[in-house]
């Protein structure tokens, strides 16, 4: 059957439909590593002091803080019979739940081939692990005796005591250190070859020494890259299950119990997608401005922006599933217990949260669906703050609406914070935003060669390969 | 020809990933053993143009996973319904489904450990000094340029006959690299 088979005619698609491509102006590899390292290289923008000063300011009350709750005990909190998780938990789950936001970019993203990816990551990943940072400092001080923390861990004591592993407390030990660890792990690795594009660029001695050291030796070798390339792919076939467990066990810190509001079998799903939402909101925060601030558009061009609100479009509406899920399940498990609490979350004493719960993570996002939100930044910027301030209202209300009111009313309580707790927040906003500021200043904010690799003239078989490297 | 005044290797330079492949390819096929390709960022189709096969870090990584699930798992046996028991609301000393969530962590982190231990050993890194870091030009390949280097010690590498290849290929700037 040698005949002449029939040629194929391939229907070009109208320029409409183009995609439009990832790094904007047709740049060249040499603007994207000089743009992004410029970050790094100079004198700091007076921006970038004006945003460094006040939050190294409360990252020293942070300190202040925690040594005043160290030094006199939990009792400065305002946690109180009934209510004995306060803000320190909804802290907590608030805070690792914006890290997974840089693991879903990082992973699960680069296993489904979002090649938009690469503009973002590096930025999302190092948001992850200060906000993780951030978050493992509540269950740490929340024990009382901070001194005995090292009980947690398998390490033999004079008690001869062992961990507790019928507990979900211990599984979240677990869960939160491993997630760290393997996220700085993640992120260093692919720091990598951009620590050797920053030592071979460094001017100083003492930066070509440091980059030098933390590259490895790192050279580009083809050799390297083939084994470096499966290490990721590993890696992110790693953090995609770890990010789903992460959350999934921390929510069994509250699922597991037997307390209404809380003993439901959706909470696993039900917090990952809330974690994931929360965290493209703090990625939006950071990120629409950072843009413009170092001049990164052509980088996280609005098409990025426009994803990054569609993903928060997806998993808000996940999240308004649950909650109407929530709902029904009370209403239709004909438990007065489980209706009792759902009633109280949105008539009881603490009505606003629920309000604001629902409000903001299942009504607002709903705007992303027109294209004039997703593509005016202000709204994006605006949203974005609603985004992180629902999904702490969503912890309010899961930690503080469940425990205030219990089975008996002789177990009904009012909690409200102090002001230990208020300033310990606030302070754990000056460690986040002192450890970003700093990260930024210090390395590639872009994943510098995942963006070369994601232009056209990276691709030996592009047109543009052949041309000499883009305009510059 | 004495051994410390021996060049390392030679350096050919190439503007454009197409360039580079292009050349990788004719240098395989002419047989070269102890020679590479360095680039900014991986070039697709690179691995196939300089016959490398599949990388072993999978099974570094596979290692590590198993250790972890396996540590986990007789570590929980060992503390919770051996070594020190305690009843706890009733429930068994050792079930499988409670030391499941820490074991499935340890499982991740010591995969995520083989990966990139297993990565840095098969790279031989880290490695401090080498020979083509104190080159001029080399300081680009994690920029913006591409290089092809052949090592002196390759039983086919010639002064000439080498350059020649090289300049086939393409190349505007050949150099020879200090050892």
């Amino acid at each position: 059957m040698s005949e002449a088979t029939p040629k194929i005619k391939l229907p070009v698609p109208p320029p409409e439909l183009e995609r439009k491509p990832l790094v904007a102006n047709n740049r060249s590899f040499a603007w994207i590593s000089d743009r992004v390292a410029a970050i790094t290289e100079g004198k700091a923008p007076l921006w970038w002091w004006a945003a460094f000063i006040p939050s190294f300011l409360c990252l020293c009350m942070l300190g202040a803080m925690l040594i005043y709750q160290i030094s006199t005990g939990v009792g400065v909190w305002g946690n109180m019979h009934p209510v004995m998780w306060g803000w320190d938990i909804i802290n907590f789950v608030w805070w690792i739940g914006i890290g997974h936001a840089g693991t879903l970019i990082s992973a699960i993203l680069f296993l489904l081939r979002q090649r938009w990816r690469t503009g973002v990551n590096r930025a999302a990943e190092a948001m992850t692990i200060f906000a993780v940072m951030c978050a493992g400092i509540y269950p740490a001080m929340h024990v009382g005796r901070v001194w005995y923390d090292w009980y947690l861990f398998p390490i033999p004591t004079p008690l001869g005591l062992w961990p507790q592993f019928r507990s979900p407390l211990m599984w979240d030990v677990f869960a939160v250190s491993t997630y760290f660890t393997v996220s700085v792990l993640f992120w260093y690795v692919g720091l990598l070859p951009d620590l050797a594009t920053m030592r071979d660029r460094a001017k100083t001695r003492i930066k070509q020494f440091l980059y030098g050291l933390f590259a490895l030796g790192w050279t580009g070798s083809n050799r390297h890259w083939t084994n470096y390339e499966k290490a990721y792919l590993i890696l992110a076939g790693l953090a995609t299950p770890l990010v789903l467990s992460v959350h999934s066990i921390v929510s069994l810190d509250f699922a597991v119990s037997q307390l209404p509001g809380w003993h439901t079998t959706i909470f696993p799903p039900y917090f990952v997608a809330g974690a994931v939402y929360s965290g493209f909101g703090m990625v939006l925060t950071l990120l629409v401005p950072l843009r413009k601030m170092c001049k990164l558009e052509d980088i996280i061009t609005m098409r990025h922006v426009d994803v990054m609100c569609k993903v928060t479009l997806a998993t808000g509406s996940i999240v308004g599933y649950a909650y109407a899920m929530e709902y029904f399940i009370a209403w239709y498990s004909g438990n007065p217990y489980e209706r009792w609490t759902f009633w109280h979350r949105l008539f009881g004493t603490y009505w606003y949260g629920g309000l604001a719960m629902l409000l903001f993570n299942a009504a607002i996002p709903q705007l992303f669906w027109i294209k004039w939100f997703r593509q005016n930044l202000k709204a994006v910027f605006i949203i974005s703050i609603f985004v992180n301030v629902g999904m702490w209202f969503e912890r309010f209300v899961i930690v503080v609406g469940s425990l205030y009111q219990d089975f008996l009313p002789a177990n009904w309580g009012y909690y409200k914070p102090t002001w230990v707790d208020i300033c310990t927040f606030l302070g754990t906003f000056g460690l986040f935003f002192t450890c970003f500021l700093l990260f930024m200043r210090v390395l590639p904010m872009i994943a510098v060669s995942e963006v070369k690799g994601v232009t056209p003239q990276a691709d030996p078989h592009n047109p543009l390969a052949k041309a000499d490297g883009g305009q510059h | 020809m004495s051994t410390t005044s021996k060049p390392y290797g030679i350096i050919a330079e190439f503007m454009t990933s197409a360039d580079v492949l292009h050349a990788a390819e004719k240098v395989r096929k002419a047989g070269f053993r102890r020679w590479d390709v360095f680039t900014p960022f991986p070039v697709h189709g690179m691995d196939r143009a300089m016959g490398i096969k599949n990388s072993k870090v999978g099974w570094f990584s596979f290692i590590g996973g198993v250790t972890g699930y396996t540590t986990g798992m007789l570590m929980i046996w060992w503390m919770n319904a051996f070594d020190y028991r305690i009843v706890i609301g009733g429930k068994p000393m050792f079930s499988p489904y409670a030391a499941f969530p820490p074991s499935y962590e340890l499982t991740i982190l010591f995969g995520a450990f083989g990966a990139i231990g297993g990565m840095l050993f098969l790279n031989r890194l880290p490695r401090l000094h080498h020979p083509l870091l104190k080159h001029k030009r080399f300081g680009l390949a994690t920029h913006d340029r591409f290089f092809i280097v052949i090592e002196t010690d390759d039983p086919k590498y010639s002064e000439t006959e080498t350059r020649k290849l090289l300049e086939a290929t393409g190349s505007k700037r050949i150099e020879m690299v200090e050892a």
